[in-house]
This record gives structure tokens, C-alpha cells and sequence, in this order.
């Protein structure tokens, strides 16, 4: 089997596309308008008109859903390209500077790990008040310091390899090999903790709507119509099923992405699979 | 075969608990009380723990909402209304053994309207003007100016009697005069309370009551469904009520409360200070739907005042719902369709939900809307103190409230003389057709200026054992009095 | 060995100290006042002032910092401006939920995880292999809090044999208490265990291939025993770690596990003390909840050392 044509790439890839077109063709099409109300046919059970049923204000399940696709994926890209857009900097400046430098950028990423994520997250909502742009504030601060460890891992690794020594020896710049030779060459276990972060995100954007915190109504989310669905479970179980199928399968889709890249990039990283 | 018939008899032990006669009763709330303190707090669950139970009043308020005798036997009140004389139980201590006597009047009056109060109604004691003592079974109170809710306002919770020797610990440890001694308090989870062995007045059946704090909606369904919690005064989760109805083992009671939900609207904003624009906000919201969403059980009000109490107008179709009226008075107040507004939702259910329905009825008729929920602590600060807010949904939970019409400065600015003269016409006047009159046209008058948007009166949904007897159907204030509960069986 | 130990835990504390002045001053500038939360919305200004007197906010922000600090030293977590008790009863009270409910379900994922990880090592690439792998993919997608709704519905509504919420309390019994845990501390261990048995998989096929085994094993030592002797022990190094890691998922999780559950915990503590702004405790858990993750990081730094005798050796980290 090619490289490139690993089952967990294949099957991860598909999940992963069909979720962002659902997204994006929520932006020109859904069932039914994802916030209308119609409180005659509220907690209708699934059938042809409402394929997932309607939730206790009459809304159509599936509109709601494809709707909170765009903006789960929405929150969880935008956190996640914040992250590593400044923590892979970071990593890359600990190390190449070393020393001081990288000491106190450690002891940094150490202090942000002791606090339980959704805690501050929590406190950052309360602060600046609850709502998507604040959800992916939240979970991108998460994110810096992931990425500034992973960087700074791989680019220490890469860096002892013999090209790198090489590069080094015809007398170029610490800067220049590490934008030219080291990080390159990390772009693979970059690319795949990219993916594992926005699995990540994306339960963290879900988390934070459950608890009433992430992105507001009336737009639909995923966390959010858990949380509805529970004060409703007594008398439409089906509620609470089909919000939380759509992050397990995301996620799933992500992380099987994940593996299958780090299959294709790496192969070393597997042989021992 | 012997063994089984050990295993069966000791089986029948442990379940014989549930069949000897209850004197026990353990009862749901959704929120925790901060303190045990009633004039501590403003917390509504303080009361609902320790009203009528722990602590006690001269007077107290009963299902009905009327002013009845407690620990004053009687009163009589001069015919200027200056001067209020007590005749005082006598024999009365409080759980430490303390005595209650005129001095304890003295002194928890004094305290509460002293320059150190805390109490969150100071208002309620600022006309007295003197307390005194001819002898310990009698306390005459003057005051500075007739005030028509004063014995109303001494029965409240914030103005129980309290001992000199105790009130320092009231807070984690409350000693009052009444039927229940405070017996522990687990705090995230639940206050205990027994039967005080000592007290004054008729012994109350129950041995013991527990409050348990569930805020869960689906936990307190649960709890109730599985006979944890005996009763939920205040239920929280009306989207399972239809189950609990079919279910012959309990008793679901739908009474009233004095919270009118209102959406409030800043009158001073543009452009809400445009009279069409406010009535076109109430001809846009269709009241029974929204009561619908919600679980079906409120009762749609036209102005700010509950049906059933004296008085009461009702103007509910003064606005009944009509998108196309609605459009064109915004149209005539030259608001634009897209015109954009926020609503600010605290906590409960009602505003945050109630929003979202809102919200997409106000988008029916053109209107861009904005939802921005909001911590009470948050919204106090913006909403309540600054005005700073459009539109806003939330419950005006105090009885007897139109007065907040007329005062000169209050969060929704409506600032209106006329309704101001003749709340001022319904204060000073004492024949009592006169003031039904009165509270009629104060009615009218909000109804007709729709300074707020006036939805619905708040149900109190009640859910217990349909053996459990002498708990409030109504909640004219926040209490759960225990003194008449009792099994059936 | 006592040098890096005096290091470690002078950066320990360093990080504590910075931990707490960075809650603090997030706290200093949250909107809201508590005193005005705890009186009623008509409360009068003179009121107001009072209160906020009591509680000691009219005093200067770095004095109200110091003197939490100095508190914390001597063990005096303050008093709650809400519950008018000192923070450490409260937090005491609620440790009794969480602490149990974070124990449960470490034991529950270590008990799943390294079992089925060991298994799927044993017979990598045979059908009980995949299936455990397969679940694991699909277990380490699941958000626990959705776990929490599903198995509130099939084992608290269709199967009404557990509660769906709530927490009875200890003194009804510790099997009444520990039936309110089970559906929670589930929810949080399965995609735990999920994570912790790939782990556990691969690092003992790592281990496996390693020369010393491939010796023991061509000395004629059965597989069973290679597995158990040399591979297992071995291989829990990582997985130590990864325990030590979800300690801190796992924290977190409990904030949103015991919201499902609606448990009386530290958690929900939390949730309430930031809306009622009992700033005070907001501190002290905060402050608690990143100790003990800098803690637990610390000791599994420690046990590092005492499973591998060659980073002792090094002394260094």
C-alpha cells in the first residue's frame, strides 16, 4: 500500500471533507432556516419533513446542525491557526536562542499548563463575556504553549541531524538554517499536532457552549443543543443524540486524519505500529 | 429455605422505614442560600429556608398574601396611622433559651435601620421614628409619616425578630423563635432543620425537614422521580411536568407567584422613547407562544400586575399579537427594517429562552436583534445601576410593585408626571374602592404607554408527594412554611 | 538527587506565586461588584458601603493581595464574602465529591487502559487487537460530557437503575454516595482509558522490540513471561507520564462532568463563586487546582527517576 493511501488518511479525509462541505453548504442551503421558530411542531420525532426531528421551539434539527458545523469549525480553525501562529514562533526562538531564553519560555508554557484549561476559559469569559470570539480567545491561549513545546521538540531533534551540522559548518546563521533547514523539515509533526489540536478545539469549543459559554444563541451550536437537549430528556431522548454523534464523528474524522498524515510523513513513526 | 426467609426478613428491615408513618420531609430548591440570615441577604432561597420555620416576625404573611398575627397576638393602629401598638406574645425564647420581649423588638429594629445595616430593605424601617417599651409584652412604634405597607412590610422576612446573644452566627447558625431548630447545614447540598421541642406556640407534625439544593432541571426531575425529594415547592424544569402528571404518586400543583416577566425597555434610548415603537414591539410578540415555549404554564399579562389579586385590570388584548400593525407603526416611527437592538439576558431560563423566542418573533416583523446573555452580576451593573441596555427580559418578582413606575429615576427611565400624580393620588388616599379604583387606572395608564413590554405572570410550578398536605399552592412571597405540613397516612 | 529536588521545588513555588498574582489580578479587573450582588438590587448606597466595609473591598488592591498571600502561607484560605464561612471549610466540603470522583476514574482508566493495551500488544494485528484499537479510535473522540447525557439516558431514564444527577451525600452510606459516582466518573475514564491504552500498547510493542527482550526470548523464555517481566514493567515509564498529563484533562473535566451530573464538587464551586464574584474563592480554588497539577507534574518527574535508574543517574532534568 502507497503511503498516501493508508485506510486511516482515506477514511479520516473523507469524514473531515463531508463535515466542512456540510458547513459550507450551510452558508447557501439548509432544510429550514436554522433559527426559525415554529413553536406548533416543536419536539417532533424525525420523518421526511424533519429528518432529525425539531427541538422544543420547533426548529429543524438538521438545519441546526449543519449551522453548528460552520460554527464549531469555525471557532476550533480560528483558535488553532491563532495558536500556532504564535507558538511556533515561539518554539522556533527557544530553540534557536537557547539559554535564558529558552528557560524562562519553558517555565512560561509550565505556568499555563498548571491551569486547567476550561477554568480559565471559563474566567475569560466571564471577564470579557461569553461568546464565540471569546471561546476561540480561550482556546487558542491553550494552544501557544502546545505548539511552542512541539516546535521547539522537533526543531532541537532536527537540528543534530547530519544536514543541519552540515549547513552549519558552511558558516550560515543560526536563523537562517533554523528558517531553511529545521523547521522544514518539523512540518510534519507540526501538520499532524495541527490536526490533533483542532480535534481538541473542537471539544473545547463544544464543552464551552454546553456550559453555556461558547458561541450564542439564536446561532446554533453543537455544545449548546446538548445542553438544551438535557432539560428535555425525560421527553425527546433522541435530542441529546444526534448534537453529540456530530463531534464524536468530527473529532474521530480529525484524529483518524492525524494518524493517517503521520503514516504518510513519517513512516518512521510507525514502523513500530 | 430458612436462609432466604433470614434474607426476606432482612430485606423487609431495611425497606420498613418507607412504610412506617412519615413525620419527615425532605424538600427540593433550586438555588443554595449564601447565609441563613434573613436580614443578611436578599436571596430569595434565605426566606425560603428560614421564613416561618426558623425565624419569625410581630407579624407574618400568609398563602394568601395577607398580613396575619404571629408573635404580636394583635395590634392596634391609630387613626393617623403614626402609631402602631403590639400586644406581644408572652413565654417566648428563642432556640438558646433567650426571652422575646419588647427590648427584642427594640433592638432588631434599631439594628436594622442603623447606620451598620446590611439589610437589604432598610427602606422598610427608615419611617420609624421611635420603639417603645411601657412593658415587655408590648412594643409602640411611631413613625414618621403614614405608610400604608408597613405591617405588610414588618411581616416580610427581612424583619424577623432576632436575639442580641445570637445574631452575631445567624448567618451559618440561625436562632429564632420558630417551630424548627437549624440542625446542620451541608453546604453545595443541604440545611437541616427538627422540631423545636420548645416551642411557643402549636408543635408542628413534622420531626425534621431537609431543603436539598438541586438546580439541575434534570437532576430535580430525577430526584423526584426516584423519591429522593418528597417535594419540590418551586420546580425547576416545567419541560417534564407532563410526566410527572401522569404519574399517580404525585401531586403537581400550578399556583401563582408576584414575578411579572417583563422585557424592559430603555424609554430613554432612541428609539424607544417613541411610544409607537414600544407599542410595536408588543403587537410583534405573540405572548401565547412564547408561554408555549416555555412549557405552556404562565399566564399573559398586560400590565405590570398578576391576575386574581385585588384590583387587577385585565389588558391583555390591548396588544394582541399582530406582526402587520406592528410594522406599521414602526414604519410611521421611522424605524427602518434591519434597525438593529440587543436584548440582555440574565440567568434563568425564562430570559435566556424566552430571548431566543423573542428574538425571532422581533426578526418576523424586520427588526435585527442582538442576544447578549449577562451574569446577575453583570447585569445589575450594566443594566440596573447605568441604563445601559435597549431591550432586557426579567422578572419583577416584589409584590405590590408599581410605585418603580413613579419613581424619579429607575433603570428603565420612564419618567412619566402624569402616572407619577396619580400614584401619588393612590398613596395618599385610604377608602378602599377608591384605591381598586385607582389601581385600575395605574394599570391603564402602563398599558396604554407600554413603557415595558408586559408578558407574562410567572407560574409557580410545585411538584410533591400526593400524600403531602398544608404546602403553598401560591407563593405571595418567598417561603416555604412548614408549619401545617403533614402525611396524609 | 537533592539539589534538582531543592531546584524543582524553588521553580514549584516560583510558579505557584506566579500563578496566584496572575488570578488574582484577572480577578481585580472582572466587572461586578460582590457586595452589591449579595444585597438586594434596591439596596441603598449607605448599605452598599457598609457591607463592602465588612468584607474589606474598600481597601487597596495590593494590601487585599498581600494579605491573601499571607493567609495562604499560614494555611488561611480567608473567608468566603458569600457563604460568610472560611473558604477552607467550603472547599473541604466539596473536596469530598471531587477528590472521590477524580480517584474513581483514574482507577477505572488505569484498570481498562493498561489491561486492554497489554492485550492488544500481545496479540498485535489479531482481530481482538483491532476491535480494541478500533474502540479506542472511536473512545477518544466521544466528549465526556456527552458520554455523561448518554449514559444518564440509558442507565438513569431507559434503565432507571442509577441517578440521573445529584449527590446524596456520605453519611447515607458509602454505597449510596459512590451510586451517584459511577455514571460520572465513567463518563470521564472511558476516553481516558481509550487514550491511555494505545499509549500503553505502544509502548510496550516498543519495549518488545527492544534487544534485551529478543535476547530473553531466544534464551527460551516463553513469550507470557517476556511480556509480563520485561515488556510491562518497562513500558510504564510512558504511561506513568500520560497518567500524571490526564490528571490535568481531568480536573478540568470535572468542572463540566459535575455540571452534567449536577454534583455538589469543587467544580461547580467554582462556576458559582465566579458568578456570585466571591472573588476570594475563585482565588483560592484556582491557586488549589493549579497547585496540585504543578504538584502531581512534580511527582511524576520524581517517579520518573525511581522507574528509570539512568535519569537519576544524570541528575538533571
Amino acid at each position: 500500500m502507497s503511503r498516501w493511501r493508508n485506510r486511516n488518511l482515506l477514511i479520516g479525509g473523507a469524514i473531515t471533507l463531508a463535515i466542512l462541505a456540510i458547513a459550507l453548504v450551510s452558508l447557501a442551503w439548509t432544510p429550514y432556516p436554522p433559527t426559525r421558530i415554529d413553536i406548533v411542531h416543536k419536539l417532533a420525532t424525525p420523518s421526511a419533513a424533519h429528518w432529525f426531528g425539531t427541538d422544543p421551539f420547533g426548529r429543524d434539527v438538521a438545519s441546526m446542525l449543519m449551522a453548528g458545523a460552520r460554527s464549531s469549525l469555525s471557532v476550533a480553525l480560528i483558535a488553532v491557526v491563532a495558536g500556532a501562529g504564535i507558538g511556533i514562533p515561539l518554539g522556533a526562538l527557544a530553540a534557536a536562542r537557547g539559554g535564558w531564553v529558552d528557560a524562562l519560555l519553558m517555565r512560561a508554557t509550565d505556568l499555563a499548563f498548571a491551569f486547567p484549561a476550561l477554568l480559565t476559559a471559563v474566567m475569560i469569559t466571564a471577564l470579557a463575556g461569553p461568546g464565540a470570539f471569546n471561546a476561540m480567545l480561550a482556546i487558542g491561549l491553550f494552544n501557544i504553549p502546545v505548539f511552542a513545546r512541539v516546535t521547539r521538540g522537533a526543531a532541537l531533534a532536527v537540528r543534530e541531524r547530519d544536514f543541519v551540522m552540515a549547513a552549519r559548518a558552511t558558516g550560515r546563521g543560526e536563523w537562517s538554517i533554523m528558517a531553511r533547514h529545521v523547521l522544514p523539515n518539523t512540518s510534519a509533526v507540526l501538520l499532524v499536532q495541527i490536526t490533533i489540536q483542532f480535534a481538541l478545539a473542537i471539544i473545547a469549543d463544544a464543552g464551552l457552549a454546553y456550559v453555556g459559554l461558547g458561541t450564542q444563541p439564536p446561532f446554533p451550536s453543537w455544545g449548546r443543543m446538548l445542553n438544551d437537549a438535557q432539560t428535555y430528556i425525560f421527553r425527546a431522548p433522541l435530542l441529546a443524540v444526534f448534537p453529540g454523534l456530530a463531534i464524536t464523528l468530527s473529532v474521530l474524522g480529525l484524529n483518524l486524519l492525524g494518524d493517517g498524515l503521520r503514516d504518510a510523513l513519517d513512516p518512521r513513526l510507525t514502523a513500530r505500529r | 429455605m430458612k436462609r432466604l426467609a433470614a434474607v426476606l426478613l432482612a430485606l423487609s428491615a431495611l425497606s420498613a422505614p418507607a412504610y412506617a408513618a412519615k413525620d419527615s420531609i425532605t424538600l427540593g430548591m433550586p438555588l443554595e442560600p449564601p447565609v441563613l440570615d434573613p436580614t443578611a441577604s436578599a436571596a430569595a432561597a434565605v426566606k425560603e429556608v428560614t421564613y416561618g420555620n426558623i425565624f419569625q416576625g410581630l407579624a407574618r404573611i400568609t398563602e394568601k398574601g395577607e398580613v396575619a398575627p404571629l408573635l404580636a397576638k394583635s395590634w392596634a393602629i391609630s387613626p393617623d396611622g403614626l402609631t402602631y401598638s403590639f400586644a406581644l406574645q408572652t413565654g417566648v425564647t428563642f432556640h438558646d433559651g433567650a426571652l422575646f420581649d419588647c427590648s427584642t423588638v427594640k433592638f432588631t429594629y434599631e439594628r436594622a435601620a442603623g447606620p451598620d445595616s446590611t439589610n437589604s430593605q432598610k427602606a422598610f424601617f427608615e419611617p420609624i421614628s421611635s420603639i417603645a417599651c411601657p412593658d415587655p409584652a408590648t412594643a409602640v412604634i411611631t413613625l414618621k409619616r403614614p405608610t400604608g405597607l408597613f405591617l405588610n412590610n414588618m411581616a416580610s422576612g427581612d424583619a424577623v425578630m432576632l436575639s442580641p446573644a445570637s445574631v452575631a452566627g445567624d448567618k451559618t447558625n440561625p436562632i429564632g423563635t420558630g417551630p424548627f431548630v437549624f440542625k446542620r447545614w451541608i453546604k453545595g447540598d443541604r440545611v437541616e432543620l427538627e422540631r423545636n421541642p420548645h416551642y411557643w406556640g402549636t408543635p408542628v407534625k413534622l420531626a425534621s425537614a431537609t431543603f436539598r439544593f438541586i438546580s439541575d432541571p434534570s437532576a430535580a426531575t430525577a430526584a423526584i422521580l426516584a423519591g429522593d425529594l418528597d417535594a419540590f415547592p418551586l420546580f425547576p424544569s416545567p419541560e417534564s411536568i407532563d410526566t410527572l402528571r401522569k404519574d399517580p404518586r404525585f401531586a403537581v400543583v400550578i399556583g401563582t407567584t408576584q414575578g411579572k416577566t417583563i422585557m424592559s425597555v430603555n424609554d430613554a434610548r432612541k428609539p424607544f422613547d417613541d411610544v409607537r415603537v414600544r407599542r410595536a414591539l408588543a403587537y410583534a410578540i405573540d405572548r401565547n407562544a412564547l408561554i408555549e415555549a416555555l412549557g405552556g404554564l404562565g399566564k399573559p399579562i398586560g400590565s405590570h400586575f398578576i391576575p386574581g389579586n385585588p384590583g387587577y385590570v385585565d389588558l391583555v388584548s390591548t396588544y394582541p399579537y399582530d406582526p402587520e400593525k406592528a410594522q406599521k407603526l414602526l414604519a410611521e416611527a421611522g424605524v427602518k427594517p434591519g434597525t438593529e437592538m440587543t436584548i440582555k439576558l440574565p440567568p434563568p431560563g425564562y430570559a435566556r429562552r424566552g430571548g431566543e423566542v423573542i428574538a425571532a418573533m422581533l426578526e418576523q416583523v424586520g427588526l435585527k436583534v442582538k442576544l447578549v446573555p449577562v451574569e446577575w452580576a453583570q447585569w445589575l451593573d450594566q443594566v440596573f445601576k447605568q441604563s445601559d441596555f435597549d431591550l432586557t427580559i426579567i422578572a419583577h418578582v416584589e409584590p405590590n410593585d408599581l410605585e418603580i413606575y413613579a419613581r424619579d429615576k429607575y433603570y428603565f427611565n420612564y419618567n412619566n408626571a402624569d402616572y407619577r400624580a396619580l400614584y401619588h393620588k393612590f398613596v395618599e388616599t385610604t377608602d378602599n374602592a377608591a384605591r381598586l379604583d385607582l389601581l385600575g387606572q395605574l394599570q391603564r395608564k402602563l398599558s396604554e404607554d407600554e413603557p415595558n413590554i408586559f408578558l407574562f405572570a410567572l407560574p409557580k410550578v410545585g411538584v410533591w408527594n400526593a400524600k403531602l398536605t398544608g404546602l403553598w399552592h401560591d407563593q405571595p412571597i418567598f417561603a416555604n412554611d412548614l408549619s401545617n405540613v403533614a402525611w396524609s397516612d | 538527587m537533592s539539589g534538582f529536588l531543592v531546584r524543582r521545588l524553588a521553580g514549584l513555588a516560583l510558579t505557584l506565586l506566579a500563578a496566584s498574582l496572575v488570578v488574582f489580578l484577572v480577578l481585580q479587573v472582572l466587572p461586578g461588584d460582590p457586595a452589591s450582588l449579595m444585597l438586594d438590587a434596591q439596596a441603598r448606597p449607605d448599605t452598599l458601603a457598609a457591607l463592602r466595609h465588612q468584607l474589606g473591598l474598600d481597601r487597596p488592591a495590593w494590601l487585599r493581595y498581600v494579605t491573601w498571600i499571607g493567609g495562604l502561607l499560614t494555611g488561611d484560605l480567608g473567608q468566603s464574602y458569600t457563604y460568610s464561612v472560611p473558604v477552607a471549610e467550603l472547599v473541604g466540603e466539596r473536596m469530598m465529591v471531587t477528590l472521590p470522583l477524580a480517584v474513581l476514574s483514574i482507577v477505572l482508566s488505569t484498570g481498562i487502559a493498561i489491561p486492554v493495551g497489554v492485550l492488544g500488544a500481545a496479540r498485535r494485528g489479531r482481530p481482538a487487537d483491532t476491535a480494541a484499537m478500533g474502540l479506542s479510535q472511536f473512545g477518544m473522540a466521544l466528549p465526556n460530557f456527552w458520554l455523561g447525557i448518554l449514559l444518564i439516558l440509558t442507565f438513569a431514564v431507559a434503565l432507571p437503575i442509577l441517578p440521573a444527577g445529584g449527590f446524596v451525600g456520605w453519611d447515607k452510606g458509602i454505597w449510596a454516595g459512590l451510586r451517584c459516582l459511577i455514571l460520572p466518573s465513567l463518563a470521564l475514564a472511558l476516553p481516558q482509558a481509550a487514550i491511555l491504552s494505545r499509549i500503553t500498547r505502544s509502548a510496550v510493542l516498543e519495549t518488545l522490540g527492544q534487544d534485551y527482550v529478543r535476547t530473553a526470548l531466544s534464551k527460551g523464555l516463553s513469550g507470557q513471561a517476556a511480556l509480563w517481566r520485561h515488556a510491562v514493567p518497562n513500558a510504564l515509564i510512558p504511561v506513568v507520564t500520560v497518567i500524571g498529563l490526564q490528571f490535568s484533562f481531568l480536573l478540568a473535566g470535572t468542572v463540566i462532568i459535575e455540571n452534567v451530573f449536577a454534583l455538589p464538587g469543587l467544580g461547580r464551586l467554582v462556576f458559582q463563586a465566579i458568578s456570585q464574584r466571591d472573588l476570594i474563592v475563585v482565588q483560592d480554588l484556582v491557586v488549589l487546582l493549579a497547585g496540585s497539577v504543578i504538584v502531581v507534574n512534580f511527582l511524576v518527574d520524581l517517579s520518573y527517576r525511581a522507574l528509570d535508574p539512568r535519569l537519576s543517574a544524570q541528575d538533571g532534568p
